[in-house]
């Protein structure tokens, strides 16, 4: 797995442009171990909330290491992955780019980066939103991989989610009207973890009310190949992965849903549908698909 | 003198019922200073009314009511914006101040 860089979206960092031609990559390309890449119920945890966090993916010296950088750097914005070595050397490490690879295949394609920064004692929350414009895919996806480098406590502010939002057309802060919902989740983090959203799913960085700014490393990839069967398709089908996706299909898993809940259940089993590249399977809200004969 | 300010709470519902429950919820409160802070994005875990009907047995008024959802053919799974939503306002006195 490689990172490649379109130079009509964002230049790569110099060490990579130097190695090759018009399109420039971060690392030699190595092929990911299958222990390495996404596994089925991950994904599947992925489809059904829109997001999944893994720890201790990034080991003690490290996270270190990227929190000085973050320390030293940190109004740098879009620029901090060109900066920072460190950061750059996260997403090197074969766990992480396994998990990108299942997401994303062989060649994401780099998006943009960005060093998000909440001071101590700043009360204010953000506001309600899903990222960028409204996404015309029906099932592609970009991910957002927010990687923290310390530990961060409720308290501190880790970024609140919506789970089950991410198939919901928005436009960015169309639904900022509303400060609460039912079922909101906002998680503790601890340090060398990585959070990965769906680019659709609602969410909002919450108050910092410790005494130590709060620091996330943003960075999104597009695919670079149809999000088929890229992930560790062993036991995609078997119940305990059909669990997780049919446990988010039952009325009142996702609270803020409402009566609406089945809708979003056959969004999702769409997207497992199409990510699993099996027109059969079919995890909707009973099984309305099949017995509608839709796709 | 006291004066008048208006409170406004925008809630959605599991279905059209003002007897359902609320799962989205804000507080806009006119009766705060500008130097107070309003309800923060991700503040509470439950609504400040079960429903609306809990709302309206407490004082608040009903501004807005929604239409229902329109379902187009081959589109009938498609999904958006929260679609019941009920706004409601109270009026409270507040101390006069500039
Ligand atoms: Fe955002």
């Amino acid at each position: 797995m490689k990172i490649v860089y379109d130079e009509n979206v964002a230049k790569a960092p110099a060490s990579a442009e130097a190695s090759s031609g018009g399109v420039a990559t971060l690392t030699r390309e190595e092929p990911v171990e299958k222990r390495h890449l996404l596994t089925a119920a991950q994904m599947a945890f992925f489809v059904t909330y829109g997001y999944l966090r893994v720890e201790n993916l990034v080991p003690d010296e490290l996270n270190q290491a990227v929190l000085e950088d973050e320390r030293r750097w940190m109004g740098t914005k879009f620029d901090f992955w060109y900066l920072s070595e460190n950061i750059r050397k996260v997403f090197e490490l074969p766990q992480v780019k396994g998990l990108l690879q299942g997401f994303l295949g062989e060649n994401p394609i780099f998006d943009h980066s960005f060093i998000h920064h909440v001071r101590a004692h700043n009360t204010g929350a953000q506001n309600w939103h899903a990222d960028s414009i409204i996404d015309a895919r029906p099932f592609g996806f970009d991910v957002q991989a927010f990687y923290w480098s310390h530990d961060a406590p409720v308290e501190m502010g880790p970024t609140m989610v919506l789970p089950g939002s991410h198939m919901r057309k928005i436009n960015i802060s169309s639904i900022s009207r509303y400060k609460n919902f039912r079922g909101q989740l906002q998680m503790p983090i601890k340090a060398g973890t990585i959070t990965f959203f769906h680019h659709g799913i609602w969410h909002c960085a919450q108050p910092n009310f410790t005494d130590t700014d709060r620091f996330v490393f943003k960075l999104r990839l597009r695919p670079g190949q149809e999000q088929v069967r890229l992930f560790n398709m062993d036991g995609y089908d078997s119940p305990e992965v059909l669990d997780i996706l049919k446990k988010g299909s039952m009325p009142g898993d996702a609270p803020w849903q409402g009566d609406f809940d089945r809708l979003d259940s056959v969004q999702h089993a769409r997207l497992w549908r199409f990510v699993t590249g099996d027109p059969k399977i079919d995890t909707s809200f009973e099984t309305a698909l099949s017995r509608m004969h839709l796709d | 003198m006291a004066q008048l300010r208006q409170q406004l709470l925008v809630f959605n519902t599991s279905n059209s019922s003002p007897e359902s429950r609320v799962v989205a919820w804000a507080l806009y409160d006119g009766a705060l200073s500008q130097d107070k802070q309003q309800m923060q994005s991700g503040d509470s875990a439950e609504p400040p009314y079960r429903s609306v009907l809990a709302a309206m047995q407490d004082g608040w008024r009903v501004m807005q009511v929604p239409q229902m959802p329109i379902f187009v053919t081959g589109r009938e799974f498609d999904t958006g914006h929260l679609p019941f939503e009920f706004v409601l306002e109270r009026m409270v006195e507040v101390e006069n101040s500039i």
